[in-house]
């Protein structure tokens, strides 16, 4: 039966990109002076699988490869080799090399050996440092697979009394054998104790067996191979003529054996004795024909093959490409089914009450109806909700890199950090999850470059050498909150300040909070870096992060006190598809706000209402003014209210600032599945996405960031800003 | 219908297995480890075990010795999967117990073949 393999390579590349990551977190854990057995195992067997796998799915490269690195661990795991700090920057870089090799292989193209040879080699030279053989991957010379002419083997079998009881069944040997050739057998029942001191368990039998026809010794040694160290085995070669006596011979020792059993067998085993000794120069002399060594050891010879033309191995079976794929938790696919059953069911009792003509629709049934409805809406809620739930993943996915870079920053950059990782269990969708990887990078390094303090510094401040990241992650609300926290040296006020002066962002007497300050680093063209590093000067500034950021529905701030640390926070939709959206009515229109930049909606007076410079309106609303924005004149539509207390202000949050966007009525809050407009029709500023609403309306979904720079409700802002100044106290 | 039991941490290892053994009209129960083998043990008899020896939560070598305990595995044929072609590993899964071992990297034939020398 011929199984094609290359259906579970698509498996292969996952569990080894999986195995990897573990290694990869294992080795970080690794101290080299203490090593803890479970530690050093959990690598060993990420290593030894891939090896396994990548054999037998025939990737030699990384067989071999794999080969050199499972060879140091095990003499590691055996406590035969000590491991030093220098093997583990070289395990990890070979876990890099590795996951190329794999990532290579997954995109259905061909490993250049060179780029793990010098890694491989470095191996090789630490294994053969002491003097341990046998390091040479395993198409070890065993080849010369010996065999004679001879066609006739006489077999003396005496296993061991517990044989048995490892599972291994002379007459199963004896079957293989007869397919090797014509075979006779002789039971010696010499040792049979008497029937009282019986074991069922024990054997005591032993056997002569003649095989006539079979060439090849190996051939025959296989099939005992395993209860070599479990019996007594010997093998003779009979010339032709020597054969036909021998078997008679055989028989005529059987009649005697019954007679004078113990003396005969005393004998027959010195015999074995003196045989066994002789045997393996007389017999295997020749090396046998090459048909003969390649039919017995497929193994040996479909990898000595491989490694002379790997290249056209590989190129003969390109892997499909890389599909993407998620792993689910069954329960979730469970919970699934079981909704999806109770959807039936309720569709089954719907479809009962239409039956019949309309003169049949009692008021029972109606009452039936609205209760069978209620039950759909909860279906399709819950359903909703674990259909979304097959789509997250624990943000220890886009965790467990940061241990690896922060390691590898703090060696470069001469600090000593500590990173702590909490929340990693919390759930994330698999696409916000994928374009917060970046951000997230960013900000580490950002944290781990700018943040940090080198320990001379720290120490001179009265902080501990090591510096401290942490790495959290929370759900809040329908939000996922990750902040990167350090406790470092805090932002520098004054040369953000500097900066922002010098790139005309701000005027030099603006009076700014601490907060606005703080903000301005995600302005774009802002690196306060004294020198640029090739750690985070890479050319994106945080004005990147905040976009990535915001293009996901999300927000990011920073919070910050000199000397102590910073604190970036990141909020973020749960996913992408959904939005937690309140519906607003403006004339005609629908429209849906994100309930998360909703703070309050209020009916104002006209005396709450100010006028400043430029002609803004603003809204004094306690003790804040707060820029108005007509939602109406922003997207040129009609709006019922003729004056501002005929309508309602919806207070929204964008950075840090409120306003107030003017409405008719508030509507139903409802969770909206969100339609790109883009693709559906073209990129509208102001507007983020539509929806279709169960009417079947089409209501767009306002951008606030985008209605309120089209409001002008920024210049608003910075003119308040000056009448605050003017007049500290709102009265 | 012969009933083989396929333990391997690997999950392309057990599904190659799997799917080889069940094409050849084998019924195989799978378990990713030691421990999952024994639930599996405890819940039925089993004609064959395979086993990789190098596991998390419970090895191959463990394994084969807790089924031994086992009076329906007393002397069930166990076929450890090994990567190692010297001795020593073999004598350690002789001394745990196995039956005999098949090296590894064999392929979808090479399993058949030595499957059907064990069960007939």
């Amino acid at each position: 039966m011929a199984v094609d393999v290359s259906q579970f390579y698509q498996v292969f590349f996952e569990e080894s990109l999986e195995g990897l990551d573990n290694m990869e977190s294992a080795l970080m854990a690794l101290d080299p002076q203490t090593i803890d057995a479970e530690t050093i195992n959990t690598i060993f067997r990420a290593a030894h699988s891939i090896k396994g796998g990548s054999a037998t799915f025939g990737f030699t490269e990384v067989a071999a490869f794999t080969h050199v690195l499972e060879t140091l661990l095990d003499e590691v795991r055996e406590g035969s080799r000590a491991l030093h700090a220098d093997h583990v920057d070289l395990l990890l870089r070979s876990v890099d090399a590795m996951r190329l090799m794999i990532e290579t292989l997954q995109a259905g193209d061909v490993i250049d050996p060179e780029d793990s040879k010098e890694l491989k080699e470095q191996f090789e030279a630490i294994l053969k440092g002491e003097s341990f053989a046998g390091v040479t991957p395993q198409v070890a010379e065993e080849q010369a697979a010996p065999s004679t002419q001879n066609s006739t083997w006489q077999i003396h079998f005496a296993p061991h009394p517990e044989m048995l009881i490892t599972g291994n069944e002379p007459i199963r040997m004896f079957r293989e054998l007869s397919e090797l050739g014509e075979l006779h057998v002789e039971c010696l029942t010499g040792e049979l104790p008497s029937f009282e001191s019986i074991s069922p368990d024990s054997c005591y039998l032993s056997w002569n067996l003649t095989l006539q026809g079979c060439e090849n010794l190996e051939e025959i040694k296989e099939v005992f191979e395993w209860v070599e160290d479990e019996a007594d085995i010997t093998y003779k070669s009979l010339k032709a003529d020597e054969v036909k006596d021998y078997i008679q011979n055989a028989v005529d020792a059987t009649g005697a054996d019954n007679t004078v059993a113990p003396a005969s067998d005393a004998n027959q085993f010195m015999v074995d004795s003196m045989l066994q000794s002789p045997k393996n120069e007389v017999e295997t002399p020749k090396a046998g024909p090459v048909e003969t060594v390649v039919k017995e050891q497929p193994n040996v010879e479909s990898i000595s093959k491989n490694n002379a033309a790997t290249t056209t191995t590989v190129a003969k079976t390109p892997p499909k490409p890389a599909e993407a794929s998620i792993r689910v938790g069954t329960d979730k696919i469970d919970q699934l089914i079981n909704l999806v059953g109770e959807l039936v069911i309720t569709q089954s009792m719907l479809g009962q009450l239409g039956e019949g003509d309309s003169e049949d629709f009692t008021q029972e049934k109606l009452l039936r109806l609205q209760e069978g409805l209620s039950q759909l809406e909860q279906n399709t809620r819950e359903l909703q909700e674990s259909v979304m739930r097959i789509r997250m993943l624990p943000i220890s996915f886009s965790f467990s890199r940061f241990p690896r870079m922060v390691r590898d920053l703090s060696q470069r950059l001469n600090k000593k950090i500590d990173l702590v990782l909490q929340g990693e269990q919390t759930e994330l969708d698999k696409t916000v999850m994928e374009k917060i990887g970046d951000p997230l990078v960013h900000l580490v390094r950002n944290s781990v470059d700018h943040g940090i303090e080198s320990p001379a510094d720290r120490v001179k401040a009265g902080k501990p050498e090591a510096g401290k990241v942490v790495l959290n992650a929370y759900h809040q609300g329908g939000n996922v909150v990750i902040e990167i926290k350090d406790d470092g040296a805090g932002l520098n006020r004054e040369r953000i300040l500097a900066k922002a002066i010098e790139n005309g962002v701000v005027q030099a007497g603006d009076s700014l909070t601490d907060e606005q300050i703080n903000d301005l680093i995600f302005q774009p063209g802002f690196s306060t870096a004294a020198e640029v590093s090739d750690v985070s000067g890479r050319g994106v500034g945080m004005d990147v992060v905040r976009r990535n950021i915001q293009e996901l529905n999300g927000t990011v701030d920073v919070k910050s006190v000199a000397g102590k640390g910073s604190t970036f926070t990141i909020r973020l939709p749960l996913t992408l598809a959904i939005l937690d959206g309140q519906l607003v009515r403006v004339g005609v229109e629908n429209y849906i706000f994100p309930l998360v930049s909703i703070v309050e909606s209020i009916q104002v007076n006209r005396n709450q209402l100010n006028r400043v410079a430029g002609g803004s309106q603003v809204l004094r609303l306690r003790n804040e003014y707060i820029p108005i924005v007509y939602l109406h004149e922003v997207y040129s539509t009609q709006a019922d209210f003729h004056s501002i207390e005929e309508g309602l202000v919806v207070v929204v949050e964008f950075e840090n600032n409120k306003f107030g966007i003017v409405v008719d009525d508030l509507l139903a809050q409802q969770q909206v599945v969100i339609k790109s407009l883009e693709t559906n029709y073209r990129r509208v500023e102001g507007v983020s996405g539509a929806t279709i609403l169960g009417d079947g309306q089409v209501a767009l979904i306002v951008d606030i960031a985008g209605l309120v720079k089209m409001g002008g409700a920024t210049q608003a802002l910075k003119q308040i800003e000056s009448m605050v100044k003017r007049q500290p106290k709102v009265a | 219908m012969t009933k083989i039991l396929a333990v391997d941490d690997s999950a392309s290892m057990r599904q190659m297995v799997a799917f080889t053994l069940q094409g050849a009209g084998y019924d195989v129960v799978e378990a990713s480890d030691g421990l999952e083998a024994l639930s599996e043990a405890d819940k039925s008899g089993f004609d064959l075990v395979l086993s990789d020896v190098n596991m998390p939560n419970m090895d191959g070598l463990t394994l084969c010795k807790e089924l031994r305990t086992k009076p329906d595995f007393k002397y069930t044929p166990i076929l450890m999967l090994t990567t190692e072609s010297g001795g020593d590993k073999k004598m350690e899964g002789k001394q745990a117990g196995a039956t005999g071992w098949i090296v590894k990297p064999f392929n979808p034939e090479q399993l058949l073949k030595t499957i059907k020398k064990v069960l007939g």
